[in-house]
């Protein structure tokens, strides 16, 4: 079985334009040559702190962004080919779910009106097929039929994001990037969301890349873990010895930074 | 407040009030709605009405004063009847004026938001085109293009409409840009639809509204320059009837006839300003933010209306007493608390954790301490808030602004949407010490580099001159720390200090405020989400739920043993380092049990 995602020496370089006058704009380098593969059915974490990158390697995955250089390769087929046959295609081979759910539904539109859209555009159905697959998608993400003529403001930000993710399972596609999906979220409703994200890779056969911030939210879903810093890809491994035996500097930081219920009972 | 907001979607839409008696609560809308409506009746009417022929002419009966028989308003200069005129001449200007309006807002929207949508060289190219056009001004530009089409109403209408494109387009495109962004652009572009459909489909009903709002604040305007173009001769073409004309006409006659031109006048005044009357009413109507009934600005402290009068003073060895405290959000014409008898007490030296989930009202209850609940919506209903044993809320307004920053200080969130983004860290602490003590402006200075070094600040003497945006999210939540001890505070409110904040800076923050609370013996009252910050941190915690507190104690016993099933739940909730999957599978019968 060949690897979900095969991402080889990723760079993204923002600016670095001509201006006007000849002179060259201010360079960021976003990410720095990222390499990695997500395998068939795994889940990959990709952890660090804010402008690290990894949310840029997340909306180049999905097409938001076009790499400054590298190769990446998602479901066999090359990215650049992908996108050259259009974001129909795009979407349907892989899927992406945003930190801020309310913000990811167009304020006037209905929810019927929002799933509508990848089954007509992605899957190509007809009007019969999409409504038994609209129920079929909230049924999935345990939201109730009614919710089919709501607008995404009348949802809170837990029901929002199941939206969300029923839109994103809704192309069928068998690879989601979920950008810091449960960050937006209080307490239960992460918890909740974490367990339907759960069931669903287990029932659709799903291949996770999930970014967050948050080390202990990672480790309750990931099979392995990425640690990114300034753009760099600094340590890879399973979740059990990534969080046991951290190699690098920065990842040890981050684990002794992680506030825990422990240490209060402890003392 | 957002959360408060988003806690209740649930509410009756009786209470909030809709669009139409918003417009009509607005007493000068209403009046320009109705004369508008008068006009707007009388010239569709026209046709029906038993008005002479608006071009017959009778030498005989020239120039006749208003009232005379046969003629209500007299007769012009060649005889014709004013009133006829007058209604036939305001139907063509409406019409005029109306169509105007739609050629300028379909171009100019489809500009802006094209130029908005697509950015880089078509929207430089796009804007400047426009730009050339705003910079005629717009009667000579009108008059140049009437001149080039020949004179006419229908030339004249187009040469309005151009003139105004600027107008459209510029609006359009700046909220364009705002919404290209967002994530629901972005989304739609996944779910594959094309750049065209995303235009469409997508931007333009959210854009509607503002052009909805700029097509009925500028309709007024047309109908004006319509008159003018008129006026000059170069729109409406004798014998046509038209407001400008027929005031053109008249002018001559001025001395002799005043009513012939001062009639149209009162008709393009009454016409306009109905219409901007109107136009006014209808932005406030469409503006989300005047929508939700808060049309005022708010109060410098909230509105404080309790039922019952606690006594002003009590003993207490707590330095934060709060008791029975609840407040209230009005919406439309029902109120509903958002914090309902909340109590709790804060020692010198103490660390209490609120804790809860958004909604929850643990920031309502942070900020009614103070009074700065906004207000509207706020009220404070019932309960006292003492600080040394004296009830702040039954202190006037200035002693409660006395207070603000001397004896409480808060610390918020995001400290780069509290501190001000123009002026430099070290002036915007000088600033609040200068706010509450009398010392001179370079004492508050050199203050501000002492508290930039207490809280952590490396190179305090540089970078004292820096400005907020030059400084990282932890480095500004330090200022903000900074700020909040610049007045030596014995109660520091801290509403969320770390959760903007990377992990490994939260660590750091976390450590400088139980650093500054034992050095200085600060009482610190600590609003957060996180059970790890209140696990850190906290001596006690209070954990908040509808407004209310469900369970309170020290910070141990809580955690280690929680009574309420809430507090249960939100604990089994949060995932623990070294836990891994096992979480997921701790937390799956929780939702189970709940589901059936």
């Amino acid at each position: 079985m060949s690897d979900a995602i095969v991402v080889r020496d990723l760079v993204k370089t923002f600016g670095g334009g001509r201006t006007l006058f000849g002179g060259r704009t201010h360079e960021l380098h976003a990410v720095k040559g990222v390499s990695f593969e997500l395998k068939q059915n795994e889940t990959l974490a990709i952890v660090g702190e804010s402008g690290s990158g990894k949310s840029t390697i997340a909306r180049m995955l999905v097409g938001l962004e076009t790499p400054s250089s590298g190769e990446m390769i998602i479901d066999g087929q090359d990215a650049k080919e992908l996108r050259a046959q259009g974001s129909a295609v795009f979407g349907r081979v892989v899927q992406y779910v945003f930190q801020d759910p309310v913000a990811s539904l167009n304020p006037r539109k209905t929810i019927d009106n929002i799933l509508d859209v990848p089954l007509r555009l992605l899957c190509g159905y007809d009007a019969g097929k999409r409504a038994a697959r609209k129920k079929e998608l909230l049924d999935a993400v345990q939201m109730p039929s009614d919710t089919l003529e709501r607008y995404p403001h009348e949802f809170s930000g837990g029901q929002a994001q199941r939206i969300a993710i029923a839109r994103a399972l809704a192309a069928e596609a068998r690879i989601m990037v979920l950008d810091e999906p449960v960050s937006a979220l209080d307490v239960s409703v992460q918890a909740q969301v974490l367990l339907l994200l759960d069931d669903l890779k287990r029932a659709f056969d799903l291949s996770y890349l999930f970014i967050s911030h948050d080390l202990a939210v990672v480790e309750s879903v990931s099979d392995r873990v990425a640690v990114m810093y300034l753009g760099e890809m600094v340590e890879l491994d399973t979740a059990q010895t990534l969080f046991r035996t951290p190699s690098h500097d920065y990842t040890r930081e981050l684990i002794a930074s992680a506030p825990r219920l422990e240490s209060a009972a402890a003392e | 407040m957002s959360q408060i907001a988003a806690s209740s979607p649930a509410t009756e839409p009786s209470a909030r009030l809709s669009s139409w008696s918003l417009l009509l609560n607005n007493r000068l809308a209403t009046g320009g709605l109705i004369v508008l409506g008068i006009i707007a009746l009388l010239a569709i009417l026209a046709p029906l009405l038993p008005l002479d022929n608006p071009n017959a002419t009778a030498p005989a009966d020239r120039l006749q004063p208003p009232f005379s028989e046969g003629h209500l308003l007299g007769t012009d200069q060649l005889g014709r009847d004013i009133l006829s005129r007058l209604i036939w001449g305001s139907q063509v200007s409406i019409a005029v004026g109306l169509s105007a309006t739609a050629i300028a807002a379909l171009a100019g929207s489809l500009i802006g938001l094209i130029a908005g949508f697509a950015r880089g060289r078509t929207d430089n190219i796009l804007m400047r085109l426009i730009d050339m056009l705003m910079a005629f001004p717009y009667i000579l530009l009108a008059l140049a293009i009437v001149a080039v089409l020949g004179p006419g109403l229908l030339n004249a209408l187009y040469a309005i409409a151009i003139v105004n494109i600027p107008f459209f387009a510029r609006n359009v495109r700046g909220v364009t840009i705002g919404l290209a962004s967002r994530e629901f652009v972005d989304a739609a572009r996944l779910s594959g639809k094309s750049w065209l459909a995303i235009l469409f489909t997508e931007v333009l009903p959210n854009v509607l509204p503002v052009i909805v709002i700029t097509m009925s604040t500028t309709v007024g305007w047309m109908i004006l320059e319509t008159a003018g173009l008129s006026f000059l001769g170069l729109g409406a073409q004798p014998p046509q009837s038209d407001l400008g004309s027929m005031l053109g006409e008249g002018r001559s006659l001025l001395f002799n006839a005043p009513h012939v031109s001062i009639i149209p006048g009162l008709m393009i005044f009454a016409l306009v300003m109905s219409i901007n009357l109107l136009g006014d009413g209808v932005r406030d109507v469409l503006d989300p933010r005047l929508r939700a009934g808060d049309l005022t600005r708010p109060r410098a402290v909230t509105r404080i209306e309790r039922k019952t009068k606690p006594k002003s003073t009590i003993d207490t060895d707590a330095i934060l007493d709060v008791r029975g405290l609840e407040t209230s959000f009005q919406r439309g014409r029902s109120a509903f608390p958002a914090v309902k008898s909340v109590s709790f007490s804060v020692k010198k030296g103490e660390c209490l954790g609120l804790i809860g989930e958004s909604g929850s009202g643990k920031s309502v209850t942070a900020l009614s301490l103070l009074g700065l609940v906004a207000s509207p919506p706020g009220v404070i209903t019932e309960g006292a808030a003492y600080i040394e044993g004296e009830d702040v809320l039954s202190k006037s307004e200035t002693g409660i602004r006395a207070l603000r920053g001397a004896k409480v200080a808060y610390v918020f969130q995001d400290p780069l949407t509290t501190l001000h983004p123009l002026y430099k860290v070290g002036d915007q602490i000088a600033e609040a010490i200068l706010a509450h003590q009398p010392v001179s402006k370079d004492e508050a200075k050199k203050r501000a580099v002492d508290l930039m070094e207490q809280v952590g600040i490396r190179d305090a003497a540089e970078r004292v001159d820096a400005f907020p945006h030059q400084m990282s999210g932890g480095q500004r939540q330090r200022i903000g720390i900074a700020m909040a001890l610049a007045n030596d505070p014995d109660i520091i409110i801290a509403d969320e200090p770390t959760t903007a904040l990377d992990v490994t800076v939260q660590a750091k923050i976390l450590d400088l405020l139980q650093d500054l609370r034992t050095k200085r013996g600060l009482a610190l009252l600590l609003i957060t989400h996180d059970f790890g910050v209140v696990a850190q941190v906290c001596d006690k915690v209070a954990v908040m739920k509808d407004g209310e507190i469900v369970e309170a104690g020290v910070t141990e016993a809580v955690l280690r043993d929680p009574q309420h099933a809430y507090t249960q739940k939100l604990k089994a909730c949060v995932p623990e380092l070294g836990q891994g999957k096992a979480f997921l599978d701790g937390v799956r019968p929780l939702f189970a049990e709940a589901a059936q």
